[in-house]
């Protein structure tokens, strides 16, 4: 917040470092945001929750980002998606139970030259298929 | 910094490199990264160490032939090696001039480069976009220094309105014509936007323009800012896309140093800085007055226009709000003068256009083209055409607010005009290639899907109008739709295209009305028959259970 000089406009700013730097936003470090920018409670949670980049809930232990735009949706996304979804016994935007793994989607990552592609524990996978996908995430649920 | 100083360095950058001989070129944009260039750069960096050969390894921005990366280009011998590995390493080093006798080499001559015309990406893949001396080099900046130490502001803008440049972010509006409107507009102080926030799912232009040749963003806003009298500027950058927000950071750290941002820029009475705003991952941002919010730490809910931000925009103050392939257009204009810019092109569209060419289509990356091309030349010639043996059935353009341009369009030229004529849009430049093995109704319901959940939810027919589409869109697939839900839907899209508050809602029901009118057949073949010919549909999975 000092580097953006307690501006109000830095909201945004701030609360992409809150969640860099702590996974999520919570109840606790809004109110604290809040305070400090000087801006209502209402408005610092109306933008934490209007933003899809923004999280309230924590993170699991690993997580898998599916890429959803055109290119990849052309390419068998909505399979790797099932795929997932079954492997991890959740469905997307959720964490599993024992907070090992999260599924998320995105809407483009501009990967689209090697679509469909994945991120999982922030390591881009591009032209990848079903069984792949599970290869990769075994393990996930066990450790 | 003087136009004299600027020639040292980009002398001084050229003898430098000249010296050296042998170059490796790894691509280091996203598509390649994501197939691991950062381990091939290095492989190939320890190979010329223990084999001590005269040979330099860089790292540069997009090649664009992205589906055939990691992509390594070797100068001066002109040879590009294609799917390089590491363990490819040495014999890409030990073999100059591309003696390597195996596929890795992939011809520069190919129509897939040929067809080609290369001014917003001139640089791209052969700069190295984390070094301001390489952007220099190759005649950087130069057009700022000039218009600086040689121009009047207004002779900046008409330069910029005679080449007939029009916004690159889609809707085509005269730049000229903006810049001008935000320079006769009073006000305390102006400022100058970047739109980086390319919310379309399926394009990546901009992101390889920033992520291969970002000074060129910086310098088309500099000019920007003299020639309407700003003197801050804000690039508004998708949270996506991390390494063009890091390169743009390095960019605008390297300039500050040589005096190229910040107050008395080129000893001149001209200050101007610039700051990245971090997106939040939200497609309405795009919009401008929405992005605008954004930047001001607001939800991105769009307002009313009039006023427009030229009049009233960032702070209630006059704003320029251009997309960056606009700004990226501007060094050239300049350099190279209005008259030879509208030269190239069309009629009514000047210049070229990048286009993120990918979905079914061999030649999967990113491409730039006069525009009055065809699209049969973009996907046949330059595309590859369609892998596999299968058929061409249509092409996407303009994202969720473009259209499905069928077969039967494939010979139009590709300008603003024509494809709005045919019920698409030009959009940021997203072209997705589908082939038969895509249900029409379902791609459709794919991008209300997206429309839906991206809608901001200020006015009612776009938060509502798109849900109840998207319904009526799902009964269809799922094969329990009417005749009657077919016309409602139509009535739908009139509705919500008329009457929606900005430009998200009145473009949402373009996918559909685009596709049921070239492709209603299918439409109906899901309603009467309950049958998805491409067999992507639920109905389609229903009626195998029943047989």
């Amino acid at each position: 917040m000092r580097r953006h000089g307690f501006a109000r406009d830095a909201l945004i700013e701030t609360l992409h470092t809150v969640q860099e730097s702590f996974g999520c936003l919570d109840k606790e470090s809004l109110k604290f945001v809040a305070e400090s920018l000087r801006v209502p409670l209402s408005h610092a949670y109306g933008v934490a929750t209007f933003y899809h980049f923004f999280t309230m809930k924590p993170p699991g232990a690993h997580t898998c980002l599916i890429c959803m735009g055109t290119a990849c949706y052309i390419k068998g996304a909505a399979n790797l998606m099932k795929e997932a979804e079954a492997q991890l016994g959740v469905k997307a935007g959720e964490t599993t139970p024992d907070g090992q793994a999260s599924l998320i989607t995105a809407r483009c990552i501009g990967s689209c030259s090697v679509a469909p592609a994945v991120v999982l524990d922030g390591e881009m996978v591009g032209n990848i298929d079903g069984a792949m996908l599970k290869k990769k995430m075994e393990g996930w649920r066990a450790s | 910094m003087t136009p004299e100083e600027l020639a040292q360095i980009a002398e001084e950058t050229r003898e430098k490199r000249g010296g050296e001989g042998r170059e490796l070129n790894v691509c280091t944009a996203a598509g390649c990264l994501s197939l691991r260039s950062d381990a091939l750069k290095a492989a190939l960096e320890d190979e010329v160490k223990k084999s001590g050969a005269q040979c330099r390894v860089r790292g540069v921005g997009c090649m664009g032939l992205c589906s055939q990366g990691p992509l390594v280009a070797e100068e001066p011998a002109g040879v590009m090696y294609s799917k390089a590995t590491p363990a490819e390493a040495a014999e890409i080093v030990a073999n100059s001039g591309g003696t390597v006798a195996r596929k890795l080499v992939c011809s520069k001559e190919q129509p897939f480069f040929r067809r080609q015309s290369f001014l917003v990406l001139e640089n791209s893949g052969k700069i190295d976009p984390e070094k301001i001396d390489e952007y220099i080099a190759v005649g950087g900046y130069d057009a700022l220094v000039t218009a600086l130490t040689e121009k009047q502001p207004n002779e900046i803008i008409q330069e910029v309105s005679k080449s007939g440049l029009r916004g690159r972010g889609g809707a085509g509006y005269p730049t000229g014509l903006k810049w001008g409107t935000v320079a006769k507009t009073m006000g305390g102080s102006k400022y100058v936007i970047c739109n980086a926030d390319e919310g379309d799912p399926g394009a990546f232009m901009d992101r390889s323009v920033l992520e291969s040749d970002p000074h060129r963003v910086l310098e088309g806003m500099i000019i920007a800012g003299y020639a309407v009298g700003a003197s801050r500027g804000y690039i508004y950058v998708r949270a996506e896309y991390p390494l063009a927000v890091k390169r743009l950071g390095i960019a605008i750290r390297e300039a500050r140093k040589l005096g190229l941002l910040g107050s008395q820029i080129c000893n001149t009475k001209f200050n101007f800085d610039l700051e990245v705003r971090i997106g939040g991952g939200a497609f309405v941002c795009g919009e401008e007055t929405a992005l605008i919010a954004s930047i001001e730490g607001r939800r991105g809910a769009p307002r009313p226009r009039p006023p427009y931000p030229a009049q009233s925009g960032l702070w209630d103050m006059p704003t320029l709000i251009n997309n960056v392939e606009t700004y990226a257009c501007i060094p050239l204009v300049l350099r190279k003068g209005g008259e030879w810019f509208a030269n190239i092109g069309t009629k009514k569209s000047k210049g070229t256009k990048v286009f993120a060419l990918t979905g079914k289509v061999r030649n999967v990356g990113l491409i730039e083209v006069p525009m009055g091309v065809t699209l049969r030349q973009i996907i046949f010639e330059i595309g590859g055409g369609v892998p596999e043996g299968r058929k061409f059935k249509a092409v996407q353009t303009g994202g969720p607010s473009g259209g499905c341009i069928p077969e039967q369009f494939l010979d139009l030229p590709v300008d603003y005009e024509s494809l709005k004529e045919v019920g698409s849009i030009m959009g940021s430049g997203g072209m997705i290639v589908m082939d038969d093995s895509a249900c029409m109704v379902n791609v459709a319901r794919y991008f209300m899907e997206f429309c839906m959940s991206e809608s901001c939810g200020k006015c009612i027919p776009c938060r509502s109008g798109t849900a109840q589409m998207y319904e009526l869109l799902s009964r269809v697939t799922g094969g329990t739709a009417t005749m009657r839900d077919l016309e409602l839907l139509e009535e739908l899209c009139d509705m919500v295209a008329n009457t929606s508050l900005c430009g998200l809602g009145q473009s949402a029901p373009n996918p559909i009305l685009s596709t049921l009118r070239y492709f209603r057949e299918e439409y109906v073949e899901h309603i009467e028959e309950k049958r998805c010919k491409a067999g992507v549909c639920e109905c389609s999975a229903m009626q195998e259970v029943r047989a």
